[in-house]
């Protein structure tokens, strides 16, 4: 428990070094700050924490187990393979424990309308689930390219009663949805909270996503602990705004353990169609926060590409951009067509069929087993199944 | 003394508010766009807010959003936009104030920002996306000659508007409703008491009043309880509707002063 006592990341402003805080227009501040306030009541109060740890336990099934690899861990020869399996989440993905959180959140505030964006239509069915339980109206921004992409889990959104609605604007996928969701936002603050799906946006979003998602770190530590007696030396989880790699990454940040997020190189980093941020991107303000993105010279934000609708997005989580800088955490990329070969090696190897984001992750160890020894352990959170993607899936492996 | 504060303040001691129009840089059109703001002015608009495009204004609505990103697709960039500034200070004494989002400045440079906005003839810088809590960190010192103007609106408590007024520079931008550019009005009385409320807290600057005006009935009811008003939307709509000579809009601009002029 030592490990977190030198990181205290953000400060009270919200910054990770010079990343993060409010860029936000001044009607959304009050809110912001109402949020802030409300979450540091409700984290010190024993009975919503109980009331987090009852639903994460007997409504969406957590923990979730930690799986020994044994095929994939064969498949490579080298170090141990371990899966958090997020997958096995109710609704089918880690996002669950951020919309769990934020609707107690909610619910607090007294506000009595739900928005939320969302790219795979992981966290916008996340958001619809805890809206259906706990009885609150529902609007989900999704891209036309996404509602496309995606189209089962926009008919499970519409099937728990959310309304989705179709964003037209710019590339029409998930940073429009976000950009939609927040003017929704700006316009009904007096009854609206916004849920929003990953570790980005102003302060207080990526902290509080992040410590709703830090339960999957938690668990794993407990959990490798018991197996193996020791810490992995390896983590691996890939990264669109970000949210399942902090989720896992923070419970075990300064604690010797090499953090390894992945991210989607699209059709490779040497074409324009990639969303390989913190590769690729610089310093920029984006929705709310400072973040490396991915824009032109003359900052406007790009175009960006990835076959997984989850990792499709130009940003990332600021405190991402603070792990990279201080060489915390490090950041790979990996394309379409190696995530695609993933996503079969997994269904193969271990009879798990990731989602496209996951299989991210697991083709990074195409590079990381061969530097590896038979004496080392590494864990990869499978954030999410398959199923949304399998026509994607289907479409890119012809069979 | 700042420029703007002091132009304004001249208008109001003749008992008339002042209309400042807000246009989206390059467009309807590239060409032409220095003698369109200038015909503006001319029609009656005393400041002129000049918008230079980004790819994501999250606080703009649909009317805005359009302009923006024509306006992108014209190409057109900050050193297009210092041009346009250039060529209209040749032409006026007016005030000229650049309005826009941070990222295209923080990539710009600051400091070069600042430095070719005051060479080029602006006055003001409005970044709406840069809040009070930003604000030191963003521009790291206060420019003499280029106001930094900040934003109230209905969400703001009373003790942040001293701090806002405080710090802002040329005059307070009133948002007077909630929501994204082009929102219309949908309870005047409620909007009336809070820019009552607000211009009387008000007391360094002079209080300008944005969003939710779309035509002149809506300037002449704000109008008593600002120093000016700034219309943006319902112009961009106009010109996109107008022909090629802008007759319609320019019209538009003499209603929206006349309705300002006397109170
Ligand atoms: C299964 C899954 N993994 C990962 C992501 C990417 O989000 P984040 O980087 O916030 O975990 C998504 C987003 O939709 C997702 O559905």
């Amino acid at each position: 428990m030592s490990a977190l006592i030198d990181y205290t990341q953000p400060d009270i402003n919200g910054k990770f070094g010079k990343y993060g805080g409010k860029f936000v227009p001044e009607t959304l501040i009050t809110p912001l700050k109402e949020l802030e306030e409300t979450y540091f009541q409700l984290i010190n109060d024993k009975s919503f924490n109980e009331e987090l740890d009852r639903l994460n336990k007997e409504y969406s099934g957590r923990p979730t187990p930690l799986t020994f690899a044994d095929g994939l861990t064969k498949y490579y020869n080298k170090a141990k393979i371990y899966l958090k399996r997020e997958d096995l989440c109710h609704t089918g993905a880690h996002k669950i424990n951020n919309a769990l959180g934020q609707i107690l959140l909610a619910k607090k505030l007294g506000k009595k309308r739900i928005i939320a964006e969302t790219g795979a239509g992981q966290h916008g069915v996340a958001t619809a689930t805890v809206c259906a339980k706990f009885g609150l109206k529902c609007f989900v921004y999704m891209g036309e390219v996404d509602i496309e992409r995606q189209s089962l889990n926009v008919f499970r959104m519409k099937l728990l009663g959310a309304e989705v609605i179709p964003v037209s604007s710019g590339s029409r996928t998930l940073k429009d949805a976000t950009n939609e969701a927040i003017r929704d936002w700006v316009t009904n603050i007096s009854d609206t909270h916004y849920i929003i799906g990953s570790v980005v946006g102003p302060h207080p979003y990526p902290m509080l996503v992040r410590n709703f998602q830090s339960i999957i770190g938690l668990e794993a530590k407990e959990q490798i602990q018991k197996a193996e007696g020791r810490f992995p030396d390896y983590i691996v989880a890939c990264v669109g705004g970000g949210s399942n790699a902090i989720g896992i990454f923070y419970p075990f940040i300064n604690s010797g353990v090499k953090l390894i997020g992945v991210e989607a190189a699209g059709l490779g980093i040497t074409t324009n169609k990639h969303c390989a941020t913190l590769t690729l991107g610089r310093e920029g303000i984006f929705q709310g926060m400072k973040t490396y993105l991915l824009q032109n010279d003359e900052g406007q934000v790009s175009e960006v590409h990835s076959i997984s609708a989850g990792l499709d997005y130009p940003g990332v989580g600021p405190e991402h951009s603070f792990l990279k800088d201080e060489i915390i955490a490090d950041f790979y990329s990996v394309t379409d067509d190696e995530a695609i070969k993933a996503t079969e090696l997994l269904s193969r190897k271990e009879g798990i069929i990731p989602a496209l984001e996951s299989a991210h992750a697991i083709a990074y160890l195409e590079y990381l087993m061969p530097k590896t020894s038979n004496d080392e352990i590494v864990i990869v959170n499978v954030s999410g199944r398959g199923d949304k993607d399998l026509n994607t899936i289907k479409n890119s492996l012809g069979y | 003394m700042s420029f703007i504060s002091e132009y304004i303040s001249e208008k109001n001691k003749n008992n008339e508010k002042v209309l400042s129009v807000f246009l989206t840089a390059g467009f309807p059109e590239i060409k032409n766009f220095s003698e369109l703001a200038i015909n503006i002015l001319n029609a009656g608009a005393d400041m002129l807010e000049i918008g230079f495009p980004f790819s994501d204004p999250l606080a703009d609505g649909p009317v805005i959003q359009h302009s923006s990103l024509a306006a992108l697709n014209n190409g057109i960039n900050l050193n297009n936009v210092f041009q346009y500034i250039k060529e209209i200070r040749r032409k006026t004494d007016k005030p000229l104030i650049m309005m826009g989002y941070a990222n295209p400045v923080l990539s710009f440079g600051i400091n070069n920002f600042v430095k070719q906005a005051k060479e080029s003839g602006a006055n003001g810088l409005i970044i709406p996306d840069v809040p009070i809590e930003e604000y030191d960190n963003f521009f790291d010192k206060s420019f003499d000659g280029l106001d930094i103007i900040l934003l109230i609106t209905p969400t703001t408590s009373n003790k942040r508007i001293k701090l806002i007024d405080e710090k802002s520079n040329g005059f307070v931008y009133c948002v007077s409703v909630s929501g994204t550019t082009g929102i219309t009005n949908q309870n005047m009385n409620g909007t009336i008491q809070f820019l009552q409320n607000t211009y009387s807290s008000v007391e360094k600057n002079r209080m300008l009043v944005g969003f939710g005006i779309s035509n002149e009935n809506d300037a002449r009811n704000f109008a008593p309880f600002c120093d000016g008003v700034i219309v943006g939307s319902a112009i961009i709509k106009s010109l996109i509707n107008d022909n090629s000579d802008y007759d319609k809009t320019l019209e538009l601009i003499k209603k929206l002063k006349g309705a300002v002029r006397k109170n």
